[in-house]
Parts: C-alpha cells; sequence; structure tokens
C-alpha cells in the first residue's frame, strides 16, 4: 500500500546555483500529485530529491527532511540504496538496459538485489508486467527479445514494470510521457489512474492538461520555489496565487 | 576592381592537381610496406612452416629441422601472466576513472596513463628487471609477465573508461533509482552494457603485447629448452625471432620468418576471436 | 477523468507474488570497498610511473655520480676501461628520429587528407583499417623485414643513387652496407605514419563542416579548401601527433637495434651505422658485467624516460586542448 509523504525546508543546489528554496509539501497515501511548472522551475530536481538521486551527481547539495511514510530518507543512519529500492522511479526516456532480455529487464531490481528463487521471479515477472499492461503484448517473446527492441511505449510500460517489480511503496514519474506518441501517452495515463489503488504517486509533468486529467493534487514550482499546492481542481479553477493563475491561462512560461 | 569574371587560373587549377595526385602518392607509398611485409611473412614463413616447428625444440646450430614449441607455449605462459596483472588493474582503474571521474586525481591518471603509453618498452624491461630479477636473482617467465603486465594497464584504462563512458547515463540512474548498490549497478549494469567494447580494448592490448621484445630481453630472457616453470627463464616467439633473425645462419633465418608467421596469426586470431565472441548473441545487436 | 479500457486491467484481479527484501547492511560496506579497490587500481599507473623513475634514478647513482653532464657530451663508450659517454647514442637517436619525422610527416598527413577529404567513401574504411595493421606489427617483425628485404634494397638501388647524385652534401658518404642510420630512419618512418596518420585523422574530422563549405563557396578549389580550411585549423593537433611519432621514434628499440649497424660512432654520413639510446641498452644491458657498466646503461634508460615522458605530456596537452570535451569529462 502507499504510503504518505511530508517535505520540510527542502533547499537542493547544483554547485553555487540554488534550484530549490525551502519546499514545504504534505502528501496523502494513495494519491497522485502532479508538480507543473515552467522548465528550469526545479520541478525534476523536486523529484529527484524525494528518492536521493539527486545527491548522485558531483555537485549535488541539500538541506532539509523529506519523511516517506515513517522513513527519514536523509536521516544519518538511513542508507540511500535502500531508499532508491522503496522509492521507484520512472525517468523521462525509457531506458530499458540494452543488454537484457524483457525479462532479465523485469527481474533486475529483485536479482540484483539478491533475490534469486525461480517461481517467485517468474511471477513478479508476469505480475509486474501485466501491471503495466505489456504482459499481452510480450509474453511469447520474454525472454527472446532486448528490452531495447520494443517500441517507445512498450519500453515505458518495460520501465514502469521493472519499478514495480520491486514493490516501492512511492512512485515517482519524471515526465514520464513527453517523450512518447499520443496513443502511448494515453495508455500510461490509464496506467496511472490503477497505480494509485496500490501506490502512491508522485508525476512531473509539463502538459497541464495530463495534471488536470491525472492527478488528485497539484504543486505549482516557479524558480525553486514552491507557490502553490492543493487539489488539482482548486489549482486549475481558482487558484489563489497570481502567478499560478497567470502560469495555468499560459500567461507566461 | 579585379575582374571577377576571369576563369579560375591555371596555376590554381595546377597546384589543385598536383594536391590530389600527391595525397594520392603518399597512401600508395604508406600502404605499399604493409603489402611488402604481409607478401614476405607468408612467402617465406609458409615454406619453413611444419608440424616439427610448432611440437619440437629448437635444434643446435647446423643441424636442420627443430622448431619453436617452446618459444610458442612460453609466450601464451607470459602474456598469461601478463594478463592476470594487467586485465583487472587496467579495467579498474578504466572504471575509477569513467564513474567516478570528477576532481583533479583523475586528470592526473587519464593523463600519466597517456604519457605511460609513450614509455618506451625497454625502459619497462629495465624496471621489471630492476623490480623483480635483481632481488630474486634469477630471470624468470613472472618477471617477463610482470612487464607486459605493466605495458597492458594504460591502454585497457583508457578504453575501458572510453567505452563506460559511451554507456548512457540514463542507464546508471535507471540502476541505481531500482535501489541496486553502486558496486553492482556498474559491475552488472554498466560495464555489462560496454562490455564488447571492454573486452575488445583489452584484446587489443594483450595483442599489442603479443609481439614486444626489448621487454622481455633482461626479464624472461629466453631458453632453448622446455620450461613451464613461471620461476625459471623462459622463451618466447618474438625474443627468438629477434636472436635467429641476427644470426649468421640460413636454416634459423628461415625459422625466423616462420616463427614471425606464427607471432601475426597468435595476434590476428586474438583479435578476431573476440570480433566473434562479442559479435555472438543478437539480443545485443537489437540494442 | 479515464474510464477502464481493455488495455489497463485493475489492479485487483492482478495476483502479486509476496516478496521481501532485506534491506542488507553489508551493501554499503561493499560499495566502499569497491570504489577503494577501484582508487587503488588508478593509483597503480602513478605507482608505475613514480617506479620507473625511482628504479632508474638510484641504480644509475653510480655513472651520474662520477661523470656528471660529462656523461651526455663525452663521446667514448669504453666498458673495459670504465669510459662512459653517451654522445654516439644520443646523437643515433637524434638523427634517426629527425630523418624518420621528415620521411614520415608528409606521408601521414597525406594519407590522412587523402581518407577524410579526397577518397571515396567505400574506400575509407579499407584504407583507415590497413593503417592501422601497420600499427599492429610487432617491432621485431618490422626488424626481420628491414634485414632482409629493406636493407637489401636499399643496398643495391636507393643508396648508390643517393650517393651519386647528393654525395657532394656529405650526407650520403661511404659504402652502401644497407644496413645503417638512413635503414633505420626508413623502418622508423614506417613504424610512425600510423600514429601520425590516426592522429591528424581525428583532428581532420574535428573541423566542423560549415568552414569546408564557407571556403568551397567562394570558388576555392579542393586545394585551397584544405589548405585555409581544414590545415590551417588542425595545425595544433597535426602538431601534437608528430610530436607522439617523435616520441615513439626514440624510444623505438628492436627495429633499429636490428637494421642500424650498431656501432657507437658518430658519422655525417646516412649510409654509415651508427647506434641509439634504446639499441645500446638492448643489445649490451644482459652483458654488463660490472655495476658501473650497468648503471651506465641505466642512466641511458632514466634519460629516454625522461625524454618520452616530456615529449609524450606535450605531445597529449596538445591534443586535449584540442579535442577537449571529447571523452575527457565524464558524464554530468
Amino acid at each position: 500500500m502507499g504510503v504518505g509523504i511530508e517535505v520540510n525546508n527542502l533547499n537542493a543546489w547544483f554547485g553555487k546555483a540554488q534550484v530549490l528554496n525551502e519546499v514545504n509539501m504534505k502528501i496523502g497515501p494513495n494519491a497522485v500529485t502532479a508538480v507543473i511548472g515552467p522548465s528550469g522551475c526545479g520541478k525534476s530536481t523536486y523529484v529527484r530529491c524525494l528518492n536521493r538521486m539527486h545527491e548522485t551527481n558531483p555537485d549535488a547539495r541539500l538541506t532539509g527532511s523529506v519523511k516517506v511514510g515513517e522513513m527519514e530518507i536523509y536521516a544519518p543512519g538511513t542508507d540511500a540504496v535502500d531508499v532508491r529500492r522503496r522509492i521507484g522511479m520512472v525517468f523521462q526516456k525509457p531506458n530499458p538496459f540494452p543488454t537484457m532480455s524483457i525479462y532479465d529487464n523485469v527481474a533486475a531490481g529483485l536479482r540484483l538485489n539478491g533475490f534469486t528463487r525461480r517461481a517467485e521471479l517468474d511471477a513478479a515477472v508476469e505480475s509486474s508486467l501485466r501491471m503495466a499492461a505489456l504482459w499481452e503484448e510480450v509474453r511469447d517473446v520474454l525472454k527472446k527479445k532486448s528490452g531495447a527492441s520494443l517500441s517507445g511505449g512498450q519500453q515505458q510500460r518495460l520501465c514502469i514494470a521493472r519499478a514495480l517489480a520491486v514493490q516501492p511503496e512511492l512512485l515517482l514519474m519524471d515526465e514520464p510521457a513527453s517523450a512518447l506518441d499520443p496513443i502511448s501517452t494515453g495508455k500510461i495515463e490509464e496506467l496511472i489512474f490503477q497505480l494509485k489503488t496500490k501506490y502512491t504517486v508522485v508525476i512531473v509533468t509539463h502538459n497541464m492538461q495530463q495534471a488536470a486529467r491525472v492527478a488528485d493534487y497539484t504543486g505549482f514550482f516557479l524558480m525553486g520555489k514552491l507557490i502553490e499546492f492543493d487539489k488539482t481542481e482548486k489549482i486549475f479553477t481558482t487558484p489563489s496565487d497570481k502567478r499560478t493563475e497567470d502560469y495555468i491561462t499560459g500567461r507566461f512560461g | 576592381m579585379p575582374n571577377l569574371n576571369r576563369p579560375v587560373s591555371s596555376f590554381r587549377k595546377l597546384s589543385n592537381l598536383a594536391f590530389i595526385g600527391s595525397a594520392i602518392l603518399a597512401s600508395v607509398v604508406v600502404l605499399a610496406p604493409l603489402v611488402a611485409i604481409f607478401g614476405y611473412l607468408v612467402m617465406k614463413g609458409v615454406g619453413s612452416l611444419n608440424l616439427a616447428f610448432l611440437m619440437h625444440l629448437p635444434k643446435p646450430v647446423g643441424e636442420d629441422g627443430g622448431g619453436m614449441a617452446n618459444a610458442i607455449v612460453g609466450s601464451l605462459m607470459i602474456l598469461g601472466l601478463g594478463s592476470v596483472l594487467g586485465v583487472p588493474l587496467g579495467i579498474g582503474a578504466g572504471i575509477y576513472m569513467a564513474e567516478f571521474g570528477h576532481g583533479r586525481l583523475v586528470t592526473l591518471v587519464r593523463f600519466t596513463a597517456d604519457v605511460l603509453n609513450g614509455v618506451p618498452s625497454i625502459v619497462v624491461g629495465i624496471s621489471a628487471y630492476a623490480l623483480v630479477v635483481l632481488p630474486q636473482h634469477h630471470f624468470s617467465a613472472f618477471s617477463g609477465g610482470v612487464a607486459l603486465g605493466i605495458m597492458m594497464i594504460p591502454t585497457i584504462a583508457r578504453t575501458t573508461e572510453e567505452m563506460l563512458l559511451m554507456v548512457p547515463n540514463t542507464i546508471r540512474e535507471a540502476a541505481l533509482g531500482l535501489g541496486i548498490p553502486q558496486w553492482r549497478t556498474t559491475l552488472q549494469v554498466t560495464l555489462r552494457t560496454a562490455s564488447k567494447g571492454v573486452i575488445t580494448g583489452a584484446m587489443l592490448a594483450f595483442a599489442r603485447v603479443a609481439g614486444e621484445t626489448a621487454p622481455l630481453l633482461f626479464t624472461a630472457f629466453g631458453n632453448q629448452f622446455w620450461n613451464l616453470n613461471p620461476n625459471q627463464p623462459t622463451a618466447a616467439l618474438p625474443l627468438q625471432i629477434f636472436s635467429y633473425a641476427i644470426s649468421p645462419f640460413d636454416e634459423w633465418h628461415r625459422q625466423a620468418w616462420a616463427g614471425a608467421l606464427i607471432l601475426i596469426l597468435l595476434i590476428v586470431i586474438a583479435v578476431s576471436a573476440v570480433r566473434v565472441v562479442t559479435s555472438r548473441g543478437t539480443m545485443a545487436n537489437n540494442a | 477523468m479515464v474510464g477502464q479500457t481493455a488495455g489497463v486491467k485493475p489492479f485487483e484481479h492482478i495476483e502479486v507474488p509476496h516478496i521481501e527484501l532485506r534491506s542488507s547492511r553489508i551493501s554499503k560496506l561493499l560499495d566502499v570497498l569497491f570504489r577503494n579497490g577501484l582508487l587503488i587500481c588508478a593509483l597503480s599507473i602513478l605507482a608505475i610511473m613514480a617506479l620507473f623513475f625511482y628504479e632508474l634514478a638510484s641504480r644509475s647513482q653510480l655513472t651520474i655520480a662520477k661523470f656528471g653532464l660529462h656523461f651526455f657530451v663525452g663521446n667514448t663508450w669504453d666498458p673495459v676501461s670504465g669510459d662512459f659517454g653517451a654522445l654516439p647514442f644520443i646523437y643515433g637517436t637524434l638523427v634517426s628520429s629527425f630523418v624518420a619525422l621528415v620521411l614520415a610527416v608528409p606521408l601521414a598527413v597525406g594519407v590522412a587528407v587523402f581518407v577524410t577529404e579526397l577518397c571515396p567513401r567505400s574506400l575509407r574504411g579499407i584504407i583507415s583499417f590497413t593503417v592501422e595493421l601497420l600499427a599492429a606489427i610487432p617491432s621485431v617483425i618490422y626488424g626481420l623485414w628491414g634485414i632482409f628485404v629493406l636493407a637489401p634494397l636499399l643496398r643495391t638501388y636507393v643508396e648508390p643513387w643517393l650517393a651519386k647524385a647528393l654525395g657532394w652534401t656529405g650526407l650520403f658518404d661511404g659504402p652502401a652496407y644497407g644496413i645503417g642510420m638512413l635503414a633505420a630512419a626508413v623502418i622508423l618512418a614506417i613504424m610512425i605514419v600510423p600514429i601520425i596518420a590516426s592522429i591528424t585523422r581525428e583532428v581532420l574530422v574535428a573541423v566542423p563542416q560549415n568552414q569546408r563549405e564557407a571556403v568551397l563557396a567562394l570558388g576555392a578549389t579542393r586545394w585551397e579548401m584544405v589548405r585555409m580550411a581544414v590545415l590551417r585549423n588542425a595545425r595544433a593537433g597535426i602538431m601534437g601527433g608528430i610530436i607522439l611519432g617523435l616520441g615513439r621514434a626514440i624510444g623505438e628499440t628492436m627495429a633499429v637495434t636490428m637494421v642500424i649497424g650498431n656501432r657507437p660512432e658518430i658519422s655525417k654520413s646516412l649510409l654509415a651505422p651508427g647506434y641509439t639510446m634504446a639499441s645500446v641498452i638492448a643489445n649490451e644491458f644482459s652483458e654488463a658485467s660490472d655495476d658501473l657498466y650497468l648503471s651506465a646503461l641505466v642512466e641511458i634508460g632514466l634519460a629516454l624516460l625522461i625524454v618520452t615522458v616530456i615529449v609524450n605530456a606535450c605531445a597529449r596537452l596538445l591534443v586535449w586542448s584540442i579535442t577537449r570535451g571529447r571523452g575527457g569529462q565524464a558524464h554530468a
């Protein structure tokens, strides 16, 4: 089941440039939260701070606290690897492992975390691919075809299946449909709608209609600051901040 | 105002033709020695090549026949020892440069590796002599292996680094994002993705040192007899070719050509084996 | 809001196996071990370089102390009476490398220009591959070929002709042995062409296409285009390649040893035998019976090391400064 998230006083830097400024956000379990804003506003950095991917960049720095469920992910005793295993992430461009088959791609997270029992591995791969609505399309070529041989939309669903296979509590999606055609995008959106019955989902998007379609809550970022965070309906109909209104009515960005 | 309507001057046309002509000539002159060398190798080598050459020990001067069996085996032994030292260290250094490649230390290592690549092999030979032979008080296959291994490290390190840098960063992020630890991500995802290139690089380094003679002169030293003990002086194909080539005997000259042909074949086989092995498996080809 | 379609099934119908992944405490330790293990590999490269300098410097103390700088200007090499001057070897190394460069540079640049600017696409791969093959041939095989093919060729055809035509310069004086400085230079030239050619090709390819088009659009011929747009832009890189080739020529041992004649004399004529720093080590190191003799040879090695390190460092800096950003920097 999904977990809640509580972000307090989050600041992030690349070198000397501050990309996030005093962000505070509280997200309930099993909801879809969209993060929107003009490019360069820090929305991608924000989700990368939620599973400690931010720090994989050598120039990156960060202060503040992020609590996912009961776990304070930046507590001194917490292992970043552990955090990332419990928080799944789907990236902007589909990135299947090119040298692995479809099956191996989905099983990679489990195998490389030391889980090797055959029967359960098979079951986990099947259920993950079913959840990602890819099972029917690839069941016959699971071990024959490389993950990289699929179409773009299929690749992205493969990456979602790969993330689901380790059974995360929270799923982060960084513009998961921006590189896809409209039909594949539609499938991913349906998928997100289903995903929230089991997971908490945070999705970054530059597409406001997409945010309006899939999200229960929406946060608007501008120049590293969280300007407004509320129910999606409220953000898109009666925003309380002038800048949010300007953005969603297309007056800038 | 110059007359811009006049045709291109004949001087300009001529110098252009001269340029094209000399570029073609240069290419022919460069390629000619290659044809000549391979031609002579095959012509002179094949005639002296027979089963005895591959199976027998060298005969004393004056006796016909004999072969370089001990040198072939010795070369493989020295190269094996060299690879055991050079391949892991080289790949490890390459991984470090590519995956932790920030800061001055890595720039220094990268630069030193490039400079090390240009250090004459004879200097490597003296160093291996001072490092291994002097303390042990005797020549050995082991010291030859150390010399060749040292020569492999910078080459392998740089190709490994280059191959790993070609792996898109999204692949690393995908693995880290699944909560796979750094070491597993690097070894089982990043390195695996780049494995073809890394193996090819290692094989090329192997092929390069396979023909090295100078570093073996005062390490492996050479041996007229069978020796499988890495702690004893050992024959090597390039050493044998060298000493036979500068000898005054026709029979030995013939054997030197045959040895050279075998050496080239060994190098070609090593390189093409990699091509075959790494091109197998259609899975990765789709990528 | 999105409805349910055939594509995405409601999750309640999907059975998920129970999988429990334990967070392992070892993984963090392994990460630290992994990183430090790799660091040691990387440091081994620095250690090797330091070791070279240390071993050679410490083992040449005897002659450094005894002869000082005179070692490098002394003309006599007499192991029996213990008098060591390395000048004939230094001279041999410099002259053979220099002549090799004179022969190799135009050829290498010519091939590189031909491959990048002139030749049909289908030939391009074949020529590059063949030039790379030249680089893969072991030095000892070049030497073998030099003794039995090149030297007789020089002796019977080239050298008599050179003596007749250019004998008055004094550069091609004396009997034609075949074996000698000229043979060494020719072999070296063949060996360093691939190095210079491949670096030159790399920097030529790096010249942006729009530079070529700009010059061609002004009505330039091919030659004018290559001269103005390509070679001028690539000057520094070609220089880097040439210096790398020089480094290789200075240190090349076996092929030169086999064809240069190995006589420690300074002669103006390129037809006369000579000796190089690398060859004297190769020939005499394992026979050097006393400590002073050994020290003298090691000191030559040390000089060779210092020179090649400086030469290569310069060349690398030049090439790096041009191809910067490609392969040099890690991922973000």
